[in-house]
């Protein structure tokens, strides 16, 4: 064998392109695309940092002036700037609450018979309906309030009176504008949002649990309420915090049924006020920068309220195993 | 003994049964009889001047409200604008890009925004546009009704892209398209019915918002005049012609209110018709 060369061609095959710079991938499009996609979503945090930062710096003069006092004290003087919170958290807390109260047993009582006990049939075309409730917006709810529900309202209440009137919360004169009438509607606009979640929920619990305690002689029902329900516990308190956290923030429906006055009473009856509501009456004629300062401070409390409120519905929903990522 | 004990297990059972259905029922009802009356007394007070004129003043019957029905679409031009490209672009990022700690953290804040009541971010635009301008405009309401629309943006285009199989992904990658092109050309128009209704329900839910609207575009009695001016919406409408005492206005209020819900509920209707129906997603 004679000696062969040894000289080895030093590139094989086709010839690699150098490593692409920066530019070339550009150009090739993946960079741009992260880089647009990237912005965009950067741009959702930049734009709820500012509302953060917004709320805050626009409510300092309110904030120096009566600092934590703000919150405790019910004073609500536009003309001399004294400013206190205190009656309308109240309000807001105590309508959202009677929502909740009204709105629970019901809400969940139907979700519970529209995902176990009810034909499928039946079951699809009301949560069908029920679903469509929920995107009614809220000043629809509002002007049925005023033109519908207040005189239903009106006729019971003597009746409602004989019931309940021993209470310190049902006495003293109706005008039909009241925390109660605002608690009510409240209610009928949180069902359908506790109805559909809590559907999903009790939906989501594995046939197994069902199979198996009706295999052991559970009824229909005590396999629902002893087994289903339980495992599902946890995404049906979500569903009442988020509309909870709803409820707190409302607007439009509680601003035409509660009454706006700003008070601390104990009856239900009585006109209210509410945080929203008052940002909601008062801002476009806030005269004088204490006056604008203290109602974007009231902004800032719902704002801290409601992402409170909205964050342990997140985790107990995703506790349940909804919305995983 | 057993048999009482079965007896009484029995008739728990058919009376959670029928409690739990009239609690159903009774939810349902509410339905019907809100929408059965908003359509009778909406219907019965609608004329079709109120589509083409404008308001009239207090005490002159008639007139309509043209100008808060092209203000609402003034407003929702300006909100689309503004809030589905943020929106739409951030949900291919947490669909086509996610998995880092950043669109976790993503994730986190457009919920977080999700939950932000209305009229927080009416004060956020106000603060952001009618302080330095020193006057309500058409563009702080859009800005707000924009605000309103990125989180479900986000969060509907994120789902739909997800829903579209990897293995479209890969086919594409296989052929040799880079990761941008079959973003573009595979995966997106796969999941164009389902984004694109998302975007329609997304405009629905804003169109009846009323509480950013109150201190940004305030409202209007007359046609408005620039995107830097006042102007008038339709839900604000009702909100005024409600509340104020007289019995024309009330009427107005109904009109508006049909008007309204019923481009609301066709909206939905429509949207749910084709997402449950027809597969969203072309596989």
């Amino acid at each position: 064998m004679a000696a062969t060369p040894t000289t080895v061609p030093t590139s094989a095959g086709p010839s690699r392109p150098a490593p692409a710079g920066y530019w070339q991938r550009l150009r090739g499009g993946d960079e741009a695309a992260y880089i647009i996609t990237f912005m965009a979503a950067a741009s959702i945090l930049a734009i709820t940092a500012m509302l953060v930062l917004e709320l805050y710096a626009n409510s300092a003069a309110s904030r120096g002036k009566f600092g934590w006092n703000f919150l405790f004290t019910s004073t609500w003087d536009p003309v001399n700037d004294q400013f206190g919170a205190l009656p309308f958290i109240y309000g807001t807390v105590v309508t959202s609450f009677l929502a909740l109260l009204l709105g629970i047993p019901l809400g969940v009582g139907a979700a519970i018979f529209l995902a176990e006990l009810a034909p499928p049939k039946i079951s699809d075309g009301l949560t069908f309906l029920i679903e469509l409730l929920a995107a009614v917006p809220s000043v629809i709810y509002g002007l049925l309030g005023v033109f519908v529900l207040i005189p239903i309202l009106r006729s019971i209440e003597p009746t409602l009176k004989a019931v309940l009137g021993w209470t310190p919360f049902f006495t003293g004169p109706f005008y039909g504008v009241s925390l109660f009438s605002a608690g009510v509607v409240l209610a009928v606009m949180i069902i359908p949002f506790i109805i559909s979640i809590s559907r999903e929920v009790i939906l989501s619990v594995p046939n197994d649990q069902r199979e198996a305690a009706l295999a052991l002689g559970a009824t229909r029902w005590e396999s629902t309420w002893d087994i289903v329900v339980p495992y599902a516990k946890k995404g049906i308190m979500g569903s009442i915090f988020l509309a909870l956290a709803r409820s707190l923030g409302e607007t439009m429906a509680v601003t035409m049924v509660v009454g706006n006055d700003p008070k601390i009473k104990a009856s239900l009856l009585a006109p209210g006020y509410s945080i929203a509501a008052v940002i909601a009456n008062e801002f476009t004629e806030a005269t004088g920068q204490m006056y604008t300062s203290a109602l974007i401070e009231l902004g800032l409390v719902l704002f801290a309220l409601t992402i409170v409120i909205n964050g342990m519905a997140r985790l107990m929903i995703i506790g349940a195993d909804k919305y995983k990522a | 003994m057993t048999d009482l004990h079965t007896l009484r297990r029995k008739t728990v059972n058919v009376v959670m049964l029928t409690v739990t259905g009239l609690c159903t029922l009774f939810a349902a009802g509410t339905l019907v009889y809100i929408l059965g009356y908003l359509f009778v007394h909406g219907a019965t007070s609608l004329t079709w001047a109120f589509f083409t004129k404008l308001p009239t003043p207090v005490g002159e019957s008639g007139g309509g409200m043209a100008n808060a029905i092209v203000g609402s679409g003034k407003l929702l031009l300006l909100a689309s604008l503004f809030g589905i490209p943020i929106g739409f672009l951030g949900g291919v990022y947490l669909a086509e890009f996610g998995g880092t700690t950043f669109s976790y953290i993503i994730r986190y804040v457009t919920d977080l925004l999700n939950g932000v009541p209305s009229i927080v971010i009416g004060i956020f635009a106000y603060t952001l546009i009618v302080l330095p301008q020193k006057h309500f405009s058409t563009l702080a309401g859009g800005l707000a009704l924009g605000v309103m629309m990125i989180p479900i943006a986000v969060r509907s285009t994120e789902e739909f892209l997800r829903a579209v199989p990897n293995s479209l992904r890969e086919g594409a990658m296989a052929l040799g398209a880079s990761k941008a092109k079959s973003i573009l050309t595979v995966v997106i128009p796969a999941a164009k019915n389902g984004i694109m209704t998302g975007i329609m329900l997304n405009v629905a839910r804003v169109a009846g918002e009323t509480a950013p609207l109150l201190f940004t575009s305030f409202g209007n009695r007359y046609w408005s005049s620039g995107w830097d001016q006042p102007i008038s919406a339709l839900p604000v409408m009702i909100f005024t012609y409600a509340i104020a005492p007289y019995e024309d206005w009330h009427k107005q209020a109904w009109a508006a209110g049909f008007v309204l819900l019923s481009l609301v509920l066709t909206v939905n209707i429509i949207a749910r018709a084709v997402l449950s129906s027809k597969k969203h997603v072309a596989r």
